[in-house]
């Protein structure tokens, strides 16, 4: 009875704080420009008021474009119970592994593109056009870092990956684990629609892509879309840091190591956030079409992690 | 079985109205199917094969055998599952055919297609094997060249019946080595096949290759299929993409696992590399095309690209000698045989609904079809996510085992393929991002937005024949989907059938891999996500009920003219990928800009055209179609017109045939 408790508080904890990280990534980017910056509860504030608005629904669509919000908050919900954020354990394991969580995000990204495409305008269908092509375009980089994961650690099961890691140590010191964060970290910002690859403030109508995807929403829709992509954002960057930097993570449910675990957990995803922020204060947005020689080298990447993890197993 | 299709092909001749002719001979298709489907189900369950010697039909050859073993059962099941949709859907799909002599022909050749589509699995004997495949050739070419009204039709036809033969010829060359003049029944071929040398081994695995793939589809002998498919009714596109070209995969898997001895590894590479580069290209092809029916074909050159990577997988382990792993990959390469059958026979019979329904083929004439056509709207999407491989539908499955087999051959074997591997690996993952994109085309262009063309602002929902066959492959798609581990354990036992060592992908509902402790239980996962999206709409239903939001124009940044000649298209949502991947589209663009004579700043009109140029079929086939051209003419002499130069040709041919043959001895 217990495990699929944690599995599910987990996912909730995912789920509430993703504002909260977007929200403190928005505020140290503009500590680092020179300006005040909102506090981090902001994307909250935003949040409801945005749940409270009247929505608009083009006329030109279709049921397609209703679900669409749902399927992206239930498949990023989903997602989000897979992945072991304080407490290593075996049960979320049992659902899925890393390609199912993996292929769930793409489930929300197809609906969200399918949403983009149904009210017929040009900025929905481009958005929805650049969106698949990026995801599509990750998809080999993702898998094959996965893959270097696999075989360090003998599974593609996020909990045996993370288990395996706090338990031999010396293994996150493999050419093979080095190499996967890399490309990883680069595969995630194109996942979670970051600087370099889309830039999340931008409404300018040449470079904005998951944007231009969700323009014609509004209200509690938008809401729904926002959130999501928090948690998305979120959930994301648990995973670059509990994949490859699973120290301190709670074995037992005892409320010592859960405060550690906290601790650390809050500790990482502050300092890759705050790594975010700088990367996105000091990079420019590239051209859409430069972002496939960026993917190409996170692929290299992670092909040298794969090949050089046989070697020295 | 085959008694019920041939009364179904003479009913469709002799009946007395074009309507009874429809009527009669596709309740003989269906009820055949029905059969071919039972007896699949009844060796699958019972575990041991049927099989029936008619050694009085073509006597000196060896007799007519059928044998259904496991192997054969489930490409029988393939046919039968898709067949019978199809021969529902084809009630409602050619009724305007009713007043002409030609479609009689059409149903009377279709019921000897799944005649001839049956009766390639179940062959017992390499003469019954080569005669049933022929005929498969033939009834499919007819049907391909069916609407004389169409040059493709007879263009593709032209291809279809040259790559098919040449494919033929060399069969009949792999299976004339194997058997070397000895008894043509299977167990004898298999006795000879272990006494060969490995030199002749190697010929007939090359000669297989170029036989059984070029019916599949392999790059660079996928040439015909994207040619023929759209030709064709697409009852019949169906039943060649979702079952025919499999026939290629049963060939090669009974040729090497069954008759032939284990070969070496590099066989296997060789497979694989075939396998990853086929589902690549046929990926890139299918998400540029605009055609509905071809781009499904290039679609179907994917997952034959994926069903090999299991092959040669398969192949690549058991020449290593890794048994479990060779296992792994049959049933991964059977489990998507399974699957993209079920979901590409949805698709084709759904873009023929649409084709029915704008009388229009062309992605771009579409749009906004969900409000006309909403029921092929729910199938299509069923299909088209399927397509795209995401879960909980079928395509995931197959796609997520297909990336388990990788890992575990990374992990588990040789070293030598540290590369060759995580290669597969991202290519596979390539092919699946790119399929999604494909998918969310397809399904976006056609059904979402506004209408592109008056035709598609007046399309009409499908006839109902039409819809409940569609409904069935729907259905086995999500089943599929939801519960892989309903087939699975018997695919493996197909494996262990083959000779090769038992292995359990399943526990319980879940897929799961004890080796490596990976599982994905998709029923309680498509749970998960409904009961979140459920719980989502609970929360916000009082926020996005109809008081608390209203209908008006699309925002669109501002943008106050909102009209179909806005939308994205079909080739401007698969623009991005063209730019992308410009090496291989070799894309060529020409733009016309008409401006006033007073100041070139006064633009009249814009023209853009845009090809991509198949460059592969140009670099494989100009120089081929140019030499058969050349030899034809220098053949051309010997045509002088004199009766006595010929009558001196036939004493000269039967001389040199006489001294070739006792040279052979």
């Amino acid at each position: 009875m217990e495990q699929p408790l944690v599995v599910a508080l987990q996912a909730l904890l995912l789920v509430a704080l993703g504002p909260a990280v977007v929200g403190y990534v928005r505020w140290l980017k503009a500590r680092m420009q020179g300006r005040r910056g909102a506090d981090i509860l902001q994307p909250y504030r935003e949040l409801r008021k945005t749940f409270a608005k009247e929505m608009v629904v083009a006329r030109s669509t279709s049921w397609i474009f209703h679900l669409a919000p749902f399927v992206l908050v239930a498949s990023t919900t989903t997602a989000a119970m897979l992945v072991p954020v304080i407490v290593i354990g075996p049960s979320a394991d049992a659902l899925g592994d890393l390609f199912v969580l993996v292929a769930l995000l793409m489930l929300g990204t197809a609906f969200l593109a399918l949403g983009g495409l149904d009210p017929g305008t040009a900025f929905g269908g481009m958005g929805s056009s650049r969106e698949m092509t990026i995801a599509a375009l990750t998809e080999p980089t993702l898998a094959v870092s996965v893959l270097a994961l696999a075989l360090t650690s003998g599974s593609t099961s996020l909990g045996a990956i993370t288990g395996g890691l706090v338990e031999t140590p010396g293994r996150a010191l493999g050419p093979g684990h080095v190499l996967a964060f890399a490309a990883f970290f680069i595969a995630m910002l194109a996942e979670a629609g970051r600087l370099p690859v889309d830039n999340p403030s931008t409404h300018l109508e040449l470079t904005m892509v998951h944007e231009a995807m969700v323009l014609e929403y509004s209200g509690p829709y938008l809401a729904l879309i926002e959130w999501a992509a928090a948690v998305r954002l979120t959930l994301l960057l648990t995973l670059a840091v509990n994949l490859f930097f699973p120290w301190g993570m709670a074995r037992s449910l005892g409320p010592m190591p859960l405060a550690i675990a906290a601790a650390s957990f809050a500790g990482k995803v502050l300092l890759l956030g705050a790594v975010l922020a700088a990367l996105e204060t000091r990079v420019a947005k590239l051209r859409l079409f430069r972002v496939p020689e960026l993917l190409a080298v996170s692929f290299t990447l992670a092909l040298l992690a794969a090949a050089s993890a046989v070697f020295v197993r | 079985m085959f008694a019920m299709f041939g009364a179904g092909a003479l009913l469709a001749v002799v009946a007395p109205s074009g309507r009874s002719a429809r009527w009669s001979s596709m309740v003989a298709a269906l009820l055949g199917t029905i059969f071919a489907v039972s007896l699949a189900a009844l060796v699958l369950l019972e575990g041991h094969a049927w099989s029936l010697h008619l050694a009085g039909v073509l006597e000196p050859l060896g007799g007519v055998a059928l044998t259904v073993d496991s192997l054969g059962a489930v490409f029988l099941g393939i046919v039968g599952l898709t067949g019978a949709p199809a021969a529902v859907y084809a009630l409602g799909y050619v009724r305007s055919l009713d007043t002409q002599p030609r479609g009689r022909m059409i149903h009377a050749v279709f019921n000897l297609f799944l005649a001839s589509l049956c009766l390639v699995p179940a062959a017992g004997n390499v003469l019954t094997f080569l005669v049933a495949w022929e005929l498969m050739a033939l009834t499919s070419y007819v049907l391909v060249v069916s609407d004389p009204t169409s040059d493709d039709g007879a263009r593709a036809g032209l291809w279809y019946a040259v790559m098919t033969h040449a494919g033929f010829a060399a069969l009949l060359a792999a299976f004339l080595t194997l058997a070397g003049g000895g008894a043509t029944d299977f167990a004898s071929v298999r006795a000879h096949a272990s006494t060969l040398p490995s030199s002749q081994l190697t010929l007939v695995f090359v000669l297989a290759i170029i036989g059984f793939g070029s019916k599949a589809g392999l790059v660079p002998l996928h040439i015909w299929l994207p040619r023929a498919h759209p030709a064709a009714p697409s009852h019949v596109s169906a039943v060649m993409s979702a079952a025919m070209v499999k026939l290629g995969v049963y060939g090669a898997l009974r040729l090497f696992f069954d008759l032939m001895p284990p070969g070496p590894g590099w066989w296997g590479g060789v497979v694989l590399a075939a396998g990853v580069t086929t589902a690549i290209a046929g990926v890139l092809y299918s998400v540029a095309d605009t055609h509905a029916k071809r781009l499904l074909a290039y679609s179907t050159i994917e997952n034959i690209g994926l069903i090999f990577v299991g092959v040669g997988f398969a192949l690549l382990m058991r020449g290593y000698g890794y048994a479990e792993l060779a296992t792994m990959g049959i049933v991964v390469c059977l489990l998507h045989t399974v699957n993209h059958a079920a979901f590409k026979t949805l698709l084709f019979l759904g873009a023929g609904a649409v084709i029915h329904g704008t009388h229009s083929a062309s992605l771009e004439s579409y749009g906004g079809l969900l409000r006309r056509m909403p029921q092929t709207a729910v199938f299509m999407l069923i299909g088209a996510l399927s397509l795209a491989a995401l879960p909980p539908l079928n395509g995931f499955p197959s796609e997520w085992l297909t990336f388990q087999m990788l890992v575990a051959g990374v992990g588990q074997s040789a070293s030598q393929l540290a590369i060759l591997l995580p290669l597969a690996v991202a290519g596979v993952a390539l092919t699946a991002g790119l399929a999604a994109v494909s998918a969310v085309r397809l399904f976006g262009i056609t059904f979402l937005a506004l209408p592109r063309t008056p035709g598609a602002a007046s399309a009409d929902e499908a006839p109902r024949t039409m819809r409940l066959a569609m409904a069935f492959p729907a259905l086995l798609s999500v089943a599929l989907g939801l519960a892989p581990s309903l087939v699975v354990p018997r695919l493996a036992l197909v494996a262990t059938d083959l000779g090769l060592a038992p292995a359990r992908l399943n526990a319980g509902l879940a897929l799961a891999l004890p080796a490596v402790g990976s599982r994905y239980q998709p029923l309680l996962l498509a749970g998960l996500i409904a009961a979140a999206a459920a719980l989502t709409l609970v929360l916000v239903s009082r926020r996005i009920g109809r008081r608390s939001r209203h209908a008006d124009d699309a925002w669109n940044c501002g943008r106050l003219i909102h009209s179909p000649r806005a939308e994205y298209t079909a080739a401007s949502f698969a623009e991005p990928l063209g730019r992308v991947f410009a090496g291989f589209y070799r894309p060529t663009q020409q733009i016309r800009i008409e401006v006033h004579p007073v100041s070139r700043y006064f633009v009249r009109s814009v023209g853009y055209q845009g090809t991509l140029a198949p460059w592969l079929e140009q670099v494989f086939y100009v120089p081929v179609v140019a030499a058969v051209r050349r030899m034809a003419r220098r053949a051309g002499r010997l045509q002088t017109g004199s009766i006595q130069f010929y009558l001196a040709l036939l004493p000269a041919a039967l001389v040199a045939l006489l001294l070739l043959s006792t040279w052979l001895r």
